[in-house]
């Protein structure tokens, strides 16, 4: 419930209705309260991504690193955003610089500068992980320390991974890396720290566009859980049977 | 005759059953099989709760306006309200308690991060207020002449 | 001292096009070893088991020789493991908690079992000889002979019945273990290559074949390396011994009996032709069926990596020490250079699979390329770059050298003493 409420707080907020609102709208219930009715409730997250809506700022990455104490000059993020230019002449220009952690400000890719009168359509596309349903990293994973919630999250034990790498061969999406300073498996868990407090993700809550959202698909009154029962999503990569959780709004047939 | 045979069996089985001894002693009490089969819940269950205990970092707006009620209210009227507080302001953590200054990011290229035009058909970066990088005040931060509490301040 | 926290991969991956930001060359020269040193410690211990199971007479030198050589090499199988772990200090972790849905989880349990295999029979093999030795130091004077009759008096386990019964059985153990040894040593390296063909994630990676052709690369190149060290050792023994030994006594010390060495090279050439073999179906299975990943695999195989894979692996590995096998008249000359270039066609087979699963991106729509570091500036890269594999490689040679000292594994003249 409470996450929903903040989604609620987003559109209107977008919809210039806010200056309407008290501001104790704002006001979280507490947060253990909210864990105990998590804790209680049955959850499976998920998540929503709009790329229509996304606007390639990268305050998503920005965020997420900083929150999530991932070193911010390293090349290595928990989420990403992907530029796609598809061009006339049926090429398609991809790019992540930093993983898009400082927007995308030039509109030359890799150096290469593309004529607009050439661009059929061009797009962002944010990623992180998919928390499967069926995770082939967890599959792989030789000594229990990469595995699944009860609410499918997928976490990685830093006390007992060894550091052997096959859970990030075993991503089919890469979202897998080599922590710099922890030195074990890292990446996205839909920053559990805040989602079992009841608050957003920190990429969700800096998005000023509603183009990243939070869903717990066991609730019925869950908004955001209601668009991925009711509006025609997909996935990436679906091939793999690994099932995965995080639903895209607007996917390209060229989004790799 | 004695079975000297089976010596090296002896020393195998001694073998494993140094690592069973050495098993109890050396894995967490709460490793086994904690969520819904051995493929994808096999693990140490109090990892659960390190994660949930991992500190929060961006409190968001309901706690910036604790004590700046003034610039929440004006951001919020403005076109600017979608946009956290701490996006440039960076992550509250424990201020104003161990940090009385955030690190605040007032550069040209945060704001270029949705304000610099790229021509995208059919992208939502294009509905947005743009300029040209190279053509638009190169040499001076957007704050000069901008509020970003409220964006439009200056032009009416 | 502080270090700067580097991204694992950062140093030695150049990347071109779009790759994911998080993808990386993980897996470097010491996962290359890995596969590559399981492989001859398999097929080293299939050469002798040649010998001992299906009483290959004429193998019987080298595979006294390659059984010994098999256990100095264990270890070496494990070593680029613990050298590639981010985190070496939690290595016995598979064997606390392993996770068996995991490819890798097994490796401790199979590689232990091996290990015990292995050495029971060398002991089963060598035991007379141990007993022998305790007798035959014993009320020595010296310090170093009491510690080496120490060292035997532990080998022995406390079994000193050498009465013609308990050889028997001795000989009929070692046979069985042996038998015992050989899926048991299949077993090893095939599942090394399950661990790269499990890999659904990655198009060159995933075939159900991997693991048939890594057995099969691995007895070839395990042949190849007992072969040829066992031709070096010998030939090197018998220079020595005509120096000294002056004409007459040269006719006869023989260096390398050339009898072992036709047979031993006729099962190579036949592994060889399976190894290669099954590589071209997976080859021309990937093309015909040309799923979405071909494109890119196609780019790297017949562009990027072209040398890497038809000049280097099939041509001069494969095709060229093929012939030079198999053509008449071979010399000892011939053999030794065709053996050479066998491992470095199953080294870079290797390579090509390793390294080359991950040339290209996740993505389909980039490449990393792998520039090993050579000149190490920091642990991580001595221990990913060339000074780390040729630490590897140098291993087993020594720890031969060590286990040799007890276990004469060269003497021909053990049986009749």
């Amino acid at each position: 419930m409470t996450c929903s409420r903040r989604d609620f707080l987003k559109n209107t907020v977008g919809s210039s209705l806010v200056s309407a609102l008290p501001l104790s709208a704002f006001t979280l219930i507490s947060s253990a309260e909210a864990a105990a009715a998590l804790d209680e409730a049955k959850v499976r997250w998920a998540f929503l991504v709009d790329t229509t809506a996304c606007v390639g700022c990268g305050m998503c990455v920005k965020a997420c690193k900083n929150e999530n104490e991932i070193p911010y000059d390293a090349p290595v993020t928990r989420t990403w955003v992907e530029r796609y230019v598809m061009t006339k002449d049926g090429k398609t220009h991809i790019d992540s610089p930093l993983g898009g952690r400082d927007g995308f400000i030039d509109d030359k890719i890799r150096d290469e500068e593309i004529d607009p009168a050439d661009i059929d359509k061009a797009f962002f596309v944010p990623k992180l992980c998919n928390q499967c349903e069926n995770p082939a990293c967890v599959q792989v994973c030789p000594v229990g320390a990469t595995y699944q919630t009860n609410d499918g999250v997928v976490l990685i034990d830093r006390e007992w991974c060894i550091g052997c790498g096959y859970c990030i061969m075993a991503c089919p999406y890469g979202v897998r890396f080599f922590h710099p300073e922890a030195k074990v498996a890292d990446k996205c868990n839909f920053c559990y720290h805040r989602i079992s407090k009841g608050m957003d993700p920190a990429c969700v809550e800096s998005c000023a566009f509603g183009a990243r959202r939070i869903a717990n698909l066991e609730d019925p009154d869950d908004p955001v859980a209601n668009i991925i029962r009711t509006e025609r999503v997909a996935v990436l990569k679906d091939e793999y049977g690994t099932k995965p959780h995080v639903f895209y709004l607007g996917l390209d047939a060229g989004v790799r | 005759m004695k079975l000297h045979v089976l010596r090296p069996l002896w020393v195998a089985i001694g073998l494993v059953g140094l690592i069973l001894v050495s098993r109890q002693f050396l894995v967490p009490d709460d490793f086994g099989v904690h969520g819904r089969n051995f493929t994808y819940g096999y693990h140490r269950l109090s990892n659960i709760q390190e994660w949930k205990d991992f500190p929060v970092k961006h409190r968001g707006r309901e706690f910036c306006v604790e004590c700046h009620e003034e610039n929440v209210s004006k951001l919020n009227a403005s076109v600017h309200a979608p946009v956290e507080c701490e996006n440039c302001h960076g992550p509250a953590v424990n201020h104003p308690d161990d940090q009385e200054n955030l690190v605040l990011d007032t550069t040209r290229g945060l704001c270029l991060r949705c304000h610099a035009w790229l021509d995208y058909p059919n992208s939502a970066r294009g509905d947005l207020v743009s300029i040209e990088d190279k053509r638009h005040r190169r040499r001076r931060e957007c704050i000069e002449c901008h509020n970003p509490h409220d964006p439009r301040e200056e032009e009416e | 001292m502080l270090e700067e926290p580097v991204v694992h991969g950062v140093e030695w991956t150049v990347k071109e096009l779009f790759v994911y930001p998080n993808e990386f060359i993980y897996w470097s020269i010491q996962i290359v070893m890995y596969p590559y040193m399981t492989g001859l410690v398999a097929g080293a211990f299939v050469l002798s088991s040649l010998y001992h199971v299906f009483g290959q007479k004429d193998l019987k030198e080298i595979a006294r020789f390659s059984l010994v050589f098999s256990l100095a090499l264990l270890p070496v199988a494990a070593m680029p493991l613990l050298l590639h772990l981010q985190q070496p200090t939690r290595a016995m972790e598979p064997l606390l908690t392993p996770h068996f849905t995991s490819a890798i989880a097994a490796f401790g349990i199979v590689f232990t079992t091996y290990a015990l295999i292995v050495l029971s029979e060398i002991w089963f093999v060598y035991r007379k000889y141990f007993v022998e030795q305790v007798h035959a130091l014993k009320g020595k004077a010296g310090l170093s002979n009491a510690m080496t009759r120490t060292v035997y008096r532990v080998l022995t386990i406390g079994a000193y019945d050498v009465g013609d019964d308990a050889i028997r059985i001795d000989k009929k153990a070692a046979t069985v273990l042996a038998a015992i040894g050989i899926p048991v040593a299949c077993f090893l390296h095939g599942y090394a290559g399950f661990i790269f063909g499990s890999v659904k994630a990655n198009a060159l990676w995933m075939s159900p074949l991997m693991p048939v052709i890594f057995i099969m690369s691995a007895v070839v190149s395990g042949i190849a390396l007992c072969m040829l060290t066992y031709i070096v050792i010998m030939e090197w023994k018998a220079f020595w011994r005509r120096r000294r030994g002056g004409v007459e006594e040269a006719g006869e010390i023989k260096g390398v009996e050339v009898d072992v060495i036709s047979k031993a090279s006729r099962y190579l050439i036949g592994f060889l032709v399976a190894a290669i073999t099954l590589e071209m179906l997976d080859l021309i299975f990937r093309g015909y069926t040309a799923m979405k990943s071909w494109d890119i695999l196609r780019s790297v195989m017949y562009g990027k990596d072209f040398l890497n894979i038809f000049v280097l692996q099939y041509t001069l590995g494969n095709l060229v020490p093929f012939f030079l096998l198999i053509l008449p008249r071979r010399t000892l000359w011939r053999t030794v250079i065709a053996l050479f270039l066998v491992l470095f066609g199953v080294f870079m087979m290797r390579w090509n699979v390793v390294i080359g699963g991950q040339a290209f991106s996740l993505s389909f729509s980039g490449y990393m390329h792998y520039e090993i570091p050579v000149i190490p500036h920091s642990l991580e890269t001595f221990k990913e770059g060339v000074f780390g594999a040729l630490m590897v490689i140098a291993t087993p040679f020594f720890l031969f050298w060590i286990i040799n000292k007890f276990v004469p594994s060269l003497r021909r003249d053990t049986e009749g003493s």
